[in-house]
């Protein structure tokens, strides 16, 4: 008895100490979290169900190569966007329509690392007709349509190693930026020394300009530079709305061990860029036509394939031949990575991630400086402006490794820093950091919804990170990447959320969802499907024949696929199956899949066409099944093919509903 | 005691019933209190003529106008084929013989609100019974649908 006395004491004692750790654990350090009354905080992101979030965010895929799109602020992930990668789940990269999307200079490509998507902008506001994003290793551009949320359009850039410094617009779209990471030999294909850098390798500035009416990209002109390494990229607005600003760091020339070897310089740069100027000389004529082979790949229609459009030339404005300044470099302490703009247009922030400060650039000081000639020397035909002439002041005490700034409308500045693992917020007026807070692990880019833009609406910050470790329950040596969701409304940031997210986030953007929702849309409207290889007409399902080639026309509505007997393949046959979904109903999706072929299911949308090749090398009878759950009589939406052998004759043939 | 049993089974089915019920409700209150209501709960002219955006008789010449009639069969041949047949029953009902048994204002609703006609409309409610699957809206307008029963009046009079 009094044995199972103590036990129970020790057993009251242990929970009591558990619950003491527990509550430690949930509720501690709340001054050092930032973390706000739970209850509270749960009240900031509750969507209840059904209900929608007020902000779309759109996050990079990173290595992922694609776009994920979430609910702000309850932070449910409402889709994956493919880009730069196939995408089995949809058959992206696999239907015959979106493989030419993937094609570049280099053949198909069925990969890329996404970093930064920018929302097409008005009078420098974020405007909800497109969202664009850079890849990296192959440097390439893609624009997404926010109507259908698909992407429509890639644009390799030629001259390009590494596109870091993109994808970002100017205050009107009139350009999307590209900017090589990695200086390489300007003349494609060139076969020379690596330690001929400095002689033979050139930066490329990009300025691909955009159609307002179709979103259509074209490369405009390039800026060939000298051969440092153009890291990120911001366009001005307002009274800067004419120029575009990278940052470079490497201005060392190194092409080995970088790590040290270009971190030895106290400042490298902020390239300035007057685009409009450089426009205007391409317009002169003052530009060369050098030949460049790169890949313009985009849809002609509202569907069909998605077309290779061969381009074999690019205009080039060399700073070393042209006398016209237009473009300036700002001195920038050290090994600048983020460059941002505050919604006035007037204060250049760099993100010097070995600097000890953050240093701010004043434009309308570099103008004055441009214009009292405060250069301290020319490289390459680029005036270097003085650094005390053009600096409007530094932010002390920022944190260990500042990367990226953004604005909340307020007249403060918040910019995340790596090493220290914190967001920092400053003051615009006094340049004083104002509150610190910190970030679960290692802080890449943060993002203010609307907080690069010239009207924030900056309610909610996110904080795009590194690495996991012990944030959520346990996956294996590799965790997904995080991201914390920051209210920033009141004077102090305060922490709401913490959750996973895909690939690995780079830069994301927010908008307010009312400037996109009306605009999506529920179905493609048959009428206006104008895929040469639509089924428009029911009764014209069929299946043709021509040499080893085969086309299958065929419709689905729930529960059946027309036709759904074929007979008459041969074993060497390519086979297209052309599956249109004649449904008009929104999200009533069809998919197909046929059995051994060497190829991804397709997801067929409502009112769209895909197509999917097969090659059967066996013979026999081969079910095909849709791969959307769409109805109650889903398992019954089947068909049979029936493969025979190369010489045979059994007559091709195709039925539907007579048995 | 053996019935009792069955309670707890008996339970899952009422509460889909009443939730599904409660979500039609909404539709049905929208419509005019004044108006008297047959047992179904329906308007006469509901039940005549289906529920959905047609809610007066519409005037329809004798004469067939041949213009229509094209419209019509484009969109039975791009939008309705799948499922039905002109003779013989496919996944729904033939359609030949439709505006025999039919009002237009009914083939009209059905056709704009096949889920509210199926869900509230005891003639819908046997066709599902019938046919097991429920007609999809295809994005028909309500011009289309009108040009729709064009197309089977004509077919009705050929055939």
């Amino acid at each position: 008895m009094k044995e199972q006395k103590s036990k129970t004491l020790r057993g009251f004692l242990f929970g009591a100490g558990f619950v003491a750790i527990a509550a430690f654990l949930f509720t501690g350090c709340p001054s050092q979290q930032g973390m706000m009354d739970t209850r509270e905080a749960a009240q900031k992101v509750y969507v209840a169900p059904g209900e929608h979030d007020e902000y779309y965010g759109f996050f990079s895929g990173g290595y992922s190569g694609q776009l994920s799109v979430w609910g702000l602020p309850s932070s449910r992930l409402l889709k994956v966007i493919p880009v730069f990668s196939q995408d089995p789940e949809s058959g992206y990269g696999y239907s015959e329509e979106t493989k030419p999307l993937f094609e570049t200079s280099y053949g198909f490509i069925p990969w890329d690392d996404s970093h930064h998507p920018h929302i097409s902008q008005t009078d420098g506001d974020a405007d909800g007709r497109w969202i664009f994003i850079n890849a990296n290793n192959t440097p390439r551009i893609a624009r997404i349509d926010l109507k259908t949320f698909e992407t429509k359009e890639i644009l390799e850039l030629p001259n390009t190693g590494g596109n870091h410094a993109s994808s970002f617009v100017t205050s009107n779209t009139e350009y999307v930026i590209g900017g090589t990471r990695f200086s390489i030999p300007y003349e494609a294909d060139l076969d020379v020394p690596i330690d001929s850098y400095s002689d033979e390798f050139r930066g490329a500035l990009s300025f691909v300009a955009v159609d307002q009416e179709t979103g259509m990209m074209d490369l405009d002109f390039q800026i060939v530079v000298p051969p440092y390494n153009y890291d990120l990229g911001r366009a001005g607005k307002g009274p800067s709305a004419d120029w575009v600003f990278f940052t470079t760091y490497n201005t060392e020339e190194a092409h080995t061990m970088l790590e040290v070897n270009a971190s030895r310089y106290d400042k490298d740069f902020i390239a300035a860029v007057n685009w409009r100027k450089a426009a205007e000389l391409v317009e002169q004529g003052h530009g060369r036509t050098v030949s460049a082979e790169y890949y313009h790949n985009y849809y002609e229609g509202n569907q069909g394939y998605a077309i290779n459009d061969i381009k074999d030339q690019v205009t080039i404005l060399d700073t070393r031949e042209i006398d016209e300044n237009f473009i300036y470099y700002l001195p920038t302490p050290k090994s600048p990575h983020g460059v941002d703009v505050d919604p006035t247009g007037e204060y250049i922030v760099g993100g010097g991630k070995l600097a000890t400060v953050i240093p701010v650039h004043s434009f309308s000081r570099m103008l004055e400086a441009i214009d009292n000639n405060e250069v301290e020397e020319v490289i390459d035909g680029i005036p270097v402006l003085n650094y005390d002439a053009t600096i409007a002041g530094e932010v002390e005490n920022p944190g260990l490794g500042p990367l990226h700034t953004e604005f909340d409308g307020r007249g403060y500045a918040y910019t995340s820093v790596y090493i220290s693992s914190e967001i920092v917020k400053w003051s615009l007026e006094t340049f004083e950091v104002v509150d610190r807070i910190d970030a679960y692990y290692s802080i890449g880019h943060l993002m203010i919804t609307g907080g690069d833009t010239k009207n924030p609406d900056a309610r909610y910050m996110v904080g795009l990170t590194k690495t996991a470790k012990d944030r959520y329950l346990p996956t294996g040596p590799k965790q997904n990447h995080p991201a914390q969701l920051y209210d920033i409304s009141g004077d102090r940031m305060e922490l709401l959320l913490d959750f996973p997210t895909i690939g690995e986030p780079h830069y994301a953007q927010a908008i307010r969802a009312d400037k996109i929702v009306d605009q999506v849309a529920q179905i493609y409207e048959m009428e206006e499907n104008d895929h040469p290889d639509a089924l428009l007409r029911i009764a014209d399902n069929r299946v043709e024949r021509d040499g080893n080639t085969v086309h299958v026309y065929m419709g689905s509505t729930r529960s059946h696929f027309r036709p759904d007997n074929i007979e008459g393949i041969r074993v060497g046959d390519t086979v297209y199956i052309h599956l249109t979904n004649l449904e008009q109903e929104w999200d009533v999706v069809h998919g197909i899949a046929v059995k051994g072929a060497n190829n991804a299911e397709i997801l067929v949308a409502p009112g769209q066409t895909k197509t999917l090749k097969w090659e059967p090398t066996r013979t026999g009878i081969y079910p095909f099944y849709c791969t959307a759950f769409c109805s109650a009589l889903h398992q019954e939406m089947q068909g049979y093919i029936r493969v025979s052998a190369e010489d045979s004759d059994v007559e091709l043939a195709w039925r539907t509903g007579t048995d | 005691m053996t019935f009792l049993k069955y309670i707890p089974k008996l339970i899952l089915p009422i509460v889909l019933l009443f939730s599904l019920q409660a979500c039609g409700e909404d539709d049905r209150s929208q419509r005019d209190d004044q108006e008297e209501t047959t047992e179904a709960g329906l308007t006469e002219f509901e039940l005549e003529h289906g529920i959905g955006p047609v809610t007066e008789r519409i005037e329809i010449d004798d004469e067939i106008d041949q213009e229509l009639v094209t419209k019509g069969r484009n969109i039975y041949e791009m939008k309705c084929e799948m499922c039905h047949n002109m003779e013989g029953r496919m996944v729904g009902p033939q359609l030949g013989d439709v505006m025999e048994h039919r009002s237009p204002e009914f083939v009209m609703n059905f056709i704009l609100n096949p889920s509210g006609m199926t869900r509230e409309h005891p003639v819908g409610q046997e066709l599902l019974q019938e046919y097991m699957t429920s007609m999809p809206f295809q994005n028909v307008k309500e011009d289309e649908a009108r040009a729709i029963v064009e197309f089977l009046r004509d077919y009705k009079r050929n055939n």
